[in-house]
């Protein structure tokens, strides 16, 4: 391949760190560990003998678990960390997003920020100064500016560190999950970017957990695993390993310790979810350990960041229930079209009395499961879209 | 580190940022804000002069309030840049483990800080000066060459004790002890005639420390000839030169120093 289409070359790189020991980094304790023949600190290795190639204009997504070593291997791609052994070349200008608003001080007004984070991102004073106003509109801060950023609210914070980072202009762009902060709008805001970035053929690495964003924006990928690298290139590939890595038997689902809440009265036991391609099903069996009036009987399903999916029970379904006598069980099965994105899911199950207040018991966590399909949409939901061009 | 890259204009974009950052930050909160960086020397003179001007009286030379405030803000200088130098690198970690920049750019702006807050100093100086009736002498032109040769001693100090700081946290420690005891190793508060009536060997053994010999010079340059300087005090012209020698010496070892480390100063930190 012609060199001048590669913006990264990371070769036969190794990185390790020297942990301390005794935790200080004293003379003394110097002193002390070569007296007694010690070396006071043990190595950590956590890249080992990585290369790849970033082409120019690729959108190169790293994914890994956490502690694979990922974000060593960006901080070394960026030249904040220097490699011990191997060579990462970069053919242009770079610019690290390993957070948002590096050099952000408290102390200062919302202007003098924007100039000393644009000074860090490689902007002179009359560039920033040139942009200024869209810098502040896009931030919606107009009358904040010259407050100081300490008496910003946190999303007020990044909002403004966000819209200075999307006036870097340099050839390569690194990403450290900064969609992780912010709320709805803001990562929407995120998403828009990313596409634009794409959409302009810019060079960008970007490392995160999300794999979506990861089928969605990029055109290759690698898998790190414990400082290895476990698979790379076609991103479909990359991303149905990562999901493997979670997969802890064949076993789609297991079941966790769960806690609970309650009166008491019923015991849920056996909560079972069996996910299928096309169909999901949940069972559990309510065990009375007193005479119960008609009671109610509920699911909720939780996604990874703790929104509730859905809501089930059999009041809002109008199932009619019958009274439960004391030391008898009943068993609930339910099934729905699976239309979930892929991800992890928790259930809580509970049986309350007729009125919704009374709770015979609430299991939080009863069960937890993974689904992972060949999505075709991103957001919570996946359904089957049946799409007519006409 | 390509001596071309050292000023880019990348680099004196954010060498820029930082010093003026570190200049709104100093006095932030303060009611009299930046007025604190001309009251404070103002007011050291007023001690000074009660003490040693009226109170305790060493040795005879003329304008001896202006000439002991010369050798203080000198002084100050000295230590505030050193100090701050050393601890620069530390103190900037937040921002080292996010970016990647040339790390001396963070020790160039604290020492050029610190000689911001001389230069307004200085400017106290002046006016005393004139207030004394000071003769003003072609010779104060040498000033700002022993100023520069002041700044490379504390800049290269600065890039060894702060690569140093990263290692072993005693430095600061080591350092405060130091200059606590170069402090009276100079001569600033005493004449430097007190020590060659002891001794005139111990006096030539001071006169080797560049800060001696910048406020020495400086003194006789700008205040009054009676200063006793480094070339009265040798006889033998390569004694002379060994200050400026301690200077570069200290430089060349400072920067080669830090160079080496910088790399891992990320990890470090």
């Amino acid at each position: 391949m012609d060199n001048n289409q590669i913006a990264i070359s990371v070769n036969n790189v190794v990185k390790s760190f020297r942990i301390p020991l005794e935790g200080s980094s004293g003379l003394k304790q110097k002193l002390i560990n070569q007296m007694k023949g010690r070396r006071g600190y043990r190595d950590f290795t956590p890249l080992n003998n990585i290369s790849f190639q970033i082409n120019k204009g690729d959108f190169f997504g790293i994914v890994g678990r956490n502690g694979s070593g990922k974000s060593t291997l960006l901080k070394t791609i960026a030249g904040i960390y220097s490699p011990n052994k191997g060579s990462i070349e970069v053919n242009g200008t770079l610019v690290p997003f390993i957070e948002l608003g590096v050099g952000f001080n408290p102390e200062l007004t919302g202007r003098e920020n924007v100039y000393l984070n644009g000074a860090l991102l490689g902007f002179s004073r009359s560039e920033i100064t040139t942009m200024y106003n869209d810098i502040v509109d896009f931030a919606e801060l107009n009358d904040f500016m010259d407050e100081r950023l300490k008496n910003y609210s946190s999303g007020m914070q990044v909002r403004l560190a966000f819209s200075i980072a999307i006036r870097a202009e340099s050839d390569i762009l690194v990403l450290d999950e900064v969609l992780a902060v912010g709320d709805a709008d803001f990562q929407r805001k995120c998403y828009e970017y990313f596409m634009s970035l794409k959409n302009n053929n810019r060079t960008v690495v970007l490392v995160t957990h999300d794999m979506s964003a990861v089928r969605q924006y990029c055109n290759k990928a690698i898998l790190i695993e414990n400082g290895e690298i476990l698979k790379s290139g076609n991103v479909e590939e990359v991303a149905q390993e990562y999901q493997k890595l979670f997969l802890h038997n064949d076993e789609a689902s297991k079941s966790t310790d769960g806690d609970s809440w309650g009166e008491g009265g019923v015991e849920i036991k056996n909560v079972k979810v069996k996910p299928n391609k096309d169909t999901i099903r949940i069972s559990a069996t309510f065990h009375a350990t007193k005479d119960i009036e008609p009671p109610v009987y509920g699911f909720t399903l939780f996604n990874k960041s703790g929104t509730d999916v859905l809501e089930a029970n059999t009041i809002k379904e109008r199932i009619k229930t019958t009274p439960v006598a004391k030391n008898n069980s009943v068993t609930i099965d339910w099934e729905f079209p699976n239309i979930l994105a892929d991800g992890t899911y928790t259930l809580s199950v509970a049986c309350c009395d007729e009125s919704v207040t009374n709770y015979y018991q609430w299991l939080n966590n009863a069960a937890e499961f993974k689904i992972t399909k060949d999505e075709r949409t991103s957001g919570i939901v996946d359904p089957k879209i049946e799409v007519t061009i006409r | 580190m390509k001596l071309s890259n050292v000023f880019s204009k990348r680099n004196r974009v954010l060498l820029r940022e930082l010093v003026v950052t570190d200049f709104k930050l100093r006095y932030q909160g303060s009611v009299l804000g930046y007025a604190w960086s001309l009251l404070k020397p103002l007011f050291l003179f007023a001690i000074m002069y009660v003490v040693f001007g009226v109170l305790v009286r060493l040795g005879t030379i003329e304008h001896y309030a202006v000439y002991l405030l010369l050798g203080i803000v000198l002084w100050t200088f000295f230590s505030e840049a050193t100090n701050q130098g050393m601890n620069s690198i530390i103190a900037r970690g937040d921002i080292i483990r996010k970016i990647n920049f040339p790390k001396y750019i963070i020790v160039i702006s604290t020492t050029i800080s610190a000689l911001v807050n001389l230069t307004l100093n200085l400017l106290i100086v002046a006016v005393l000066m004139a207030f004394n009736g000071v003769d003003l002498h072609i010779s104060a032109l040498l000033l700002p060459l022993y100023i520069i040769e002041l700044y490379v001693f504390a800049l290269g100090l600065s890039l060894f004790l702060s690569a140093l700081n990263i290692k072993y946290r005693d430095t600061g420690h080591i350092w405060e002890i130091i200059m606590q005891a170069a402090f009276y190793a100079t001569p600033i508060i005493y004449p430097l005639a007190v020590v060659i009536e002891k001794s005139q060997i111990a006096a030539q053994i001071l006169m080797l420390n560049p800060v001696a010999q910048v406020i020495q010079d400086s003194r006789h340059a700008l205040i009054t000839e009676q200063t006793i300087t480094p070339g009265q005090l040798f006889n033998n012209p390569i004694f002379i030169l060994i200050p400026f020698i301690i200077v570069i010496a200290t430089f060349i070892i400072g920067a080669l120093y830090f160079k080496k480390n910088s790399r891992f100063f990320a990890e470090n930190i």
